[in-house]
């Protein structure tokens, strides 16, 4: 595919002896709207990790653009250093921190809302702008960084307008209703400016009527901001209403993948929601 | 209120300020005691508002004020002593030539200079201090919570025992202390310097980094996926906090004019951190209240305390030296059961207290509080 901003190829990740993901392939393409699901525990939130630097794959390699942006030890190549043969051409190990991969242009969101509780909406979402401050810490401090300062406050201005947050930006964080902090969150990765943005379970504990509007708020963000978006989900209307493709992990391991309508006639993927109906 | 308004009564309070401590420094006699607690005051605020920088709105949990207290009292003190008193201040192992000549030069230098110097070597320890602090920031910033606490903690009772070993001597005087520091001018330099080093923080921490310290001090982990650099963040807040506690410290060897090692024992760590626990962790006004009430009870108000006291020819038993201690013991308790965050919390002063709407709203806040409890 060659307009995939974001390749995943062989990815495997070990905790101890688990093998929380195993050889998985994932593509997502400029503008798509991908999603990732399976039972619980089937490894989708580590993939997310190791997409954003947290974890260091076990093996495989992540491709953002273009560039490797996460690298394990090849399997083979693994072999000859455990067998203490040195010599042999291995892949340098490539490792990013978080901060490294937002800069890069991957946002995220987090499965448990993890907001700034004792700030405002508005300072929420302006300390996403932070990274792109490009005055150091004296002149920002002493006043001669105004002009970024203002830019960066008319940015967030913008976001909040633009996604309909803007009569609750000056109260806190926390005192926001559920379905509006998961709001706060996406707006808040989105001020980073990524390319790609990473939903963890954005619909986790919503009502029909909050999950609506979040596919709104979704569309709404990929429309004005032309993003590619990779999300987790366990409510399946707002994954069959929004993915263009799907893909279906369980046990670490692909199962299946393809548009809606091809995911939801799966068996295996049936199988892996509703478990072998005894005979 | 009106924003022009608070600007009026800002102004007005600075005016206020500004002719009381002009006041009092021609009455300085007459009001020794409000005069002490005052200087001491200012100085603890600036070491408990550079230690809030750290700990309240980075939420780094350190405990090592003392020792960057005591780099910065130690350089101040070698640079300001005056140059003929420095032999009768190592009189008993003499001091090093390296001092003896840096300060021959430095007493060389014409008038000008010599009025600098004295803030100049508070700057200088306080850049001695930040070095430090950026070398053992590398390694231990990366500890979480109590282990930074004990780490800092242990950093800083190695700094007060390097200064008192004998193989220092030369240049610290070991055990024996520096003498003959000379003063600070009067209290409203006092003032103006702790004034130029709270502004700056406030400054900071009003802007982008400041909010940037927060969110680490709020969630790290999502702090670090919205692209800011921790180690890099931390370093900075703990660099810039170090430096200003250390100002603090040569301020304090100013103000005492006699240090020596054991007056930065942990103890003045703990004395700081009350401070802010009483102020609010995370409020910078909040701090400097808390810095100028703390000194005023412990040096003065509580005194009271501390003398014998005769009621109809019956001598009331506790009444005796120390006592005040406990009484101060026993009033940080109550604010810490009633006010758990402090006076102020994470707010900070304003003057919309003045405002009577104000008054209303925390009333009814305080009934509905109330109620629900009941």
């Amino acid at each position: 595919m060659p307009d995939n901003i974001l390749h995943i190829e062989n990815l495997s990740m070990q905790f101890g002896g688990v093998l929380a993901v195993s050889s998985l392939n994932l593509d997502v393409c400029q503008d798509e709207i991908v999603a990732l699901i399976g039972p619980n525990g089937a490894g989708k939130t580590t993939v997310f990790n190791m997409v954003t630097g947290v974890y260091v794959p076990t093996n495989g390699r992540i491709t953002f653009k273009g560039k490797t942006i996460a690298e394990g030890y090849p399997e083979s190549q693994m072999k000859k250093l455990y067998a203490g043969d040195h010599t042999g051409e291995y892949s340098k190990l490539i490792s990013n921190t978080p901060d490294r991969i937002t800069a890069l242009g991957i946002a995220r969101t987090f499965q448990n809302i993890r907001l700034f509780k004792e700030m405002t909406v508005f300072d929420n979402v302006l300390v996403a702008t932070h990274m792109h401050l490009k005055a150091n810490i004296f002149s920002t401090a002493l006043g001669l960084a105004r002009a970024e300062e203002k830019r960066m406050r008319e940015e967030t201005a913008y976001l909040i307008n633009l996604m309909g947050l803007s009569p609750q930006k000056d109260e806190l964080a926390s005192s926001l209703p559920y379905g509006k902090q998961r709001h706060l969150e996406i707006l808040r990765a989105l001020a980073t400016k990524p390319h790609l943005l990473l939903l963890d379970e954005p619909a986790a504990g919503m009502n029909p009527q909050e999950t609506d509007e979040l596919s709104a708020f979704i569309y709404r963000a990929r429309e004005a901001l032309k993003l590619t978006v990779l999300l987790i989900e366990h409510q399946m209307n707002l994954v069959m209403d929004i993915s263009d493709r799907i893909y279906v992990i369980d046990f670490g391991k692909l199962i299946a993948q393809g548009n809606p309508a091809q995911v939801q006639d799966n068996p295996d993927v049936i199988t892996a929601y509703l478990g072998v109906e005894e005979a | 209120m009106k924003k022009e308004m608070k600007w009026l009564l800002s102004l007005a309070t600075l005016a206020l300020v500004v002719w009381a401590l002009t006041a009092l420094e021609g009455r300085r006699n007459e009001y020794n005691m409000l005069y002490t607690v005052l200087q001491k005051g200012m100085i603890l605020a600036v070491a408990a508002v550079a230690m809030n920088l750290l700990n309240g709105f980075t939420g780094l949990f350190s405990l090592g004020q003392a020792g960057f207290m005591a780099i910065g009292a130690y350089v101040t003190a070698i640079l300001t002593i005056p140059a003929t008193k420095l032999p009768g201040v190592y009189y008993i192992s003499g001091v090093s030539q390296a001092i003896l000549s840096f300060r021959g030069w430095t007493d060389s230098l014409p008038d000008w200079f010599q009025t600098a110097f004295p803030y100049l070597a508070l700057i200088i320890g306080g850049l001695v201090a930040a070095l430090f602090a950026a070398l053992i920031g590398y390694p231990v910033l990366r500890l979480k919570s109590d282990y930074l606490a004990i780490a800092t903690l242990g950093f800083s009772e190695i700094i007060r025992a390097i200064i008192a070993s004998p193989q220092l001597n030369l240049i610290t005087n070991g055990s024996y202390g520096l003498k003959s520091i000379p003063k600070l001018e009067n209290l409203l330099v006092t003032f103006l310097i702790a004034a130029v080093c709270i502004a700056f923080i406030v400054l900071l921490i009003r802007s982008s980094y400041g909010r940037a310290f927060k969110a680490i001090r709020e969630d790290e982990v999502a702090a670090e996926a919205m692209g800011i650099n921790l180690a890099r963040h931390k370093q900075y807040s703990f660099v810039i906090s170090s430096f200003f506690t250390a100002v603090a410290g040569g301020m304090l060897a100013m103000y005492m004019r006699s240090i020596d090692s054991g007056t930065f024992k942990i103890g003045l760590t703990y004395d700081v951190l009350l401070i802010i626990v009483i102020g609010g962790i995370g409020s910078v006004t909040g701090s400097v209240i808390s810095a100028l009430l703390v000194t005023a009870a412990k040096e003065w108000w509580l005194r009271f305390f501390d003398q014998p006291l005769v009621i109809a020819g019956w001598e009331v038993p506790l009444f005796r030296t120390g006592f005040r201690m406990v009484i101060f013991s026993l009033l940080l308790m109550a604010v810490v059961l009633f006010y758990q965050r402090g006076l102020l919390g994470h707010k900070e002063f304003t003057w919309n207290v003045l405002m009577p709407s104000n008054w209303r709203k925390w009333l009814n806040k305080k009934q509905a509080g109330g109620k629900r409890h009941a």
